[in-house]
């Protein structure tokens, strides 16, 4: 077999997938020369940074930065259709009724009472879900640092879930949470009751929170196992010789070490929370009642569900306005975090 | 004698042998009891998917379910069309009897001896007897459920949208992340806050006027339509710009007096030194795309269109309590990624692992 270390560096091509691949990279350096070399220089060099930028700016502007402006312009109109020719403008109509609320801790005392239900439930499971995420993935991070036999078989079998789509996921869960599944069968040996895990409001909310956690916690671990590797190994040495007890190392080296990591892992938790939907959708779709019904799902039911194009795209700036507010905190956080 | 003592003493030495030299502590055994729950969490539920998708359609609605799928036995009786099920009969007078139920009113089955089936059936008390039954890998779940569901044709969609759009998010991300980090040019900030502030913004905020733009361009029920739209990701951007920038600027200094090129420079010495940040989000992307759901469910509406997951998912909304086939569905869909795993799981863990996410 051809491998990477005993293969000459010149040698007559093949058809090996190696080789294949060589030469489609020859390929694409040949065409991107061919096209970009005049251009270059006519522009000079620093100019063809626009020209490294412009292919992902054109899809980003067409399919996501365009589509975010047209929000407005849904938010303000109303009407049953998509096409914007064929919507009536209502300024801020859609707005007051998502606002219109006697108290905002209260959802049933608003006017538009499943947006402020959705409000309340993302709230929830962003917080415990991130805290549980951020808990769970160091401390197995951390176990699969230290020197234990088959951390490559844990390290797969714990980012094996990460692998699994939304839709086999839930229903993975759904097969192992319904009223005759395993779940229920293992209480009942252990002398309880039969739990109405997907039928109860409060248990519900519990195992969709789980199912999020047991969906992305390999992922989150691998990144901070990358953060903890990068740690230099003579730090630890320092500290064993200077006799810090394996709390002190964590706290006065690990842990401060591992902070930028760490933050990249909160963001990145806190992104993917806030968008919850899919396994949801299959798992509880937003029940039972509106036990499960989160900011996305109101959204998607509203607009396709409803045909309230108006309301939807309302709600969504709304839920845009807070994004764009934590974003904004967390670059700030970021620069200090990194800054440490 | 003391030979022997020693080298059991070796012997436990290394068996326990640690890095420090110590034996096995306090912390390792907690450590292992932690790895080792969590494995039967993380991989318990997969495989009661895996196994309950042999069972039979009534095996399932059993309680408390069986751990191996056991099938009914049953048995081919001259005058009656269909096989009788079996069971084992405990009769009035204390004695068993292997019998085949004709049929069942009530709590009372009539059944028949399958050594003399002439004979005047029986008259049995539902709760006097027990199926018999033998435990069956079947594939017939599977063979059931693929005559329901056009999975080779969601298969090939899956893999063309996964492959296409991984080469394409590559390039494209990979491009702008290189002209983001290695050039000082007026708008490069303010560019760089705009793609990163669209981090937050879930597709599903955008749906409507997304949609809409995919209507006007002409991709619905395209795949290109599923394709293109997610290539441009603020997190590959970001990934790409942060591990990019901590290559040395003199590097590209370098290649330019030598008179190479941008693209050159770009292909030849960026690309090949961010390999490892380029392979984790290749394995993102694969992942992002093998699994995306809401945005195929959307641009999709002509069922052979549909990727896997959208087909998955429409199958088991109309096949609402067909557990049997939804199992088996969800094992089909969940094997191809498996598999690509359990081959490269090394470069997978290892690829995010070893990435410059520090």
């Amino acid at each position: 077999m051809d491998t990477a270390e005993g293969r000459p560096i010149s040698r007559k091509s093949g058809n090996s997938p190696v080789d294949l691949m060589t030469r489609a990279g020859a390929w694409v350096l040949g065409m991107g020369d061919y096209i970009f070399a005049p251009l270059q220089k006519r522009i000079g060099h620093v100019r063809m940074a626009y020209v490294f930028v412009l292919p992902n700016l054109l899809i980003f502007g067409i399919f996501i930065l365009l589509p975010m402006f047209l929000n407005f312009y849904y938010g303000f109109t109303s009407g049953e259709s998509i096409l914007p020719e064929n919507r009536v403008f209502v300024g801020t109509d859609n707005l007051e009724k998502l606002l219109e609320c006697d108290n905002y801790l209260d959802p049933n005392t608003c006017d538009e009472d499943l947006f402020w239900h959705g409000v309340r439930n993302t709230g929830t499971y962003v917080v415990s879900e991130v805290i549980l995420l951020v808990v769970f993935a160091l401390l197995t991070a951390l176990a699969l640092n230290s020197n234990v036999a088959g951390r490559a078989f844990f390290r797969s079998v714990f980012f094996y879930p990460v692998l699994l789509s939304p839709v086999v996921v839930a229903l993975i869960w759904k097969w192992l949470l319904q009223q005759d599944g395993l779940l229920n069968a293992f209480i009942v040996s252990l002398g309880g009751e039969r739990a109405p895990f997907l039928l109860d409001g409060g248990w519900s909310q519990f195992w969709v929170i789980i199912v999020g956690v047991w969906a992305q916690m390999g992922f989150y671990t691998l990144i901070l196992l990358a953060g903890l590797q990068a740690i230099p190994a003579d730090l630890y040495e320092a500290s064993s010789i200077d006799g810090a007890n394996a709390f002190r190392t964590f706290r006065s080296i690990t842990l401060p070490l591992l902070m930028p990591t760490l933050f990249v892992v909160l963001v990145l938790s806190l992104i993917r929370a806030v968008q919850v939907f899919d396994h949801v959708y299959v798992l509880t779709n937003g029940g039972p009642g509106t036990a499960t019904l989160f900011i996305v799902q109101y959204i998607y039911r509203t607009a396709f569900g409803n045909r309230n194009f108006g309301l939807a795209a309302a709600a969504s700036l709304l839920l845009a306005m807070v994004l764009l507010v934590l974003t904004v905190a967390q670059l700030r956080l970021g620069r200090r975090v990194d800054a440490t | 004698m003391s030979q022997s003592a020693l080298s059991a003493d070796n012997a436990v030495r290394f068996l326990t042998r640690r890095q420090g030299k110590k034996r096995l502590s306090t912390a390792d055994i907690l450590t292992y009891a932690y790895l080792i729950f969590g494995t039967i969490i993380m991989f318990g539920p997969v495989a009661w998917l895996v196994i309950s998708s042999f069972k039979p359609e009534r095996g399932l609605i059993e309680f408390p379910p069986t751990l191996l799928p056991y099938w009914q036995q049953n048995v081919l009786i001259e005058g009656y069309e269909n096989p009788l099920d079996l069971y084992d009969v405990t009769l009035e007078d204390g004695t068993t009897r292997r019998l085949a139920q004709v049929s069942r009113v009530g709590i009372m089955a009539r059944m028949i001896d399958p050594e003399n089936p002439s004979a005047e059936p029986i008259q049995v008390n539902i709760n006097q007897r027990q199926p018999v039954r033998y435990v069956n890998f079947s594939l017939d779940n599977y063979t059931g459920a693929i005559q329901q569901f056009p999975f080779l044709t969601y298969l090939m969609n899956s893999i063309i949208v996964t492959i296409a759009a991984t080469l394409v998010t590559l390039l494209v991300n990979s491009m702008a992340a290189f002209g983001l980090s290695k050039y000082r040019f007026r708008g490069r900030d303010a560019i760089f806050l705009l793609i990163l502030s669209t981090l937050m913004v879930p597709v599903s905020v955008i749906l409507i006027p997304a949609f809409l733009v995919i209507n006007e361009v002409g991709w619905v029920n395209n795949l290109i339509g599923v394709i293109i739209p997610g290539a441009a990701t603020p997190t590959g951007v970001f990934l790409l710009r942060q591990y990019m920038l901590t290559i040395p600027d003199e590097l590209i200094e370098s290649a330019r007096i030598d008179g190479a090129t941008e693209w050159r420079i770009y292909w030849q010495v960026i690309l090949p030194l961010a390999s490892p940040a380029l392979a984790t989000l290749a394995i993102f992307s694969v992942m992002w795309r093998w699994n995306d759901f809401l945005w195929p469910l959307i641009v999709l509406n002509r069922s052979e269109l549909f990727t896997l997951q959208v087909g998955l998912n429409a199958f088991q909304g109309d096949l609402n309590t067909q557990w049997h086939y939804i199992l088996a569905m969800t094992v089909l869909t969940l094997l191809p990624i498996t598999i690509v795993f359990a081959i490269l799981q090394r470069y997978i863990t290892t690829g995010i692992a070893t990435t410059g996410m520090k």
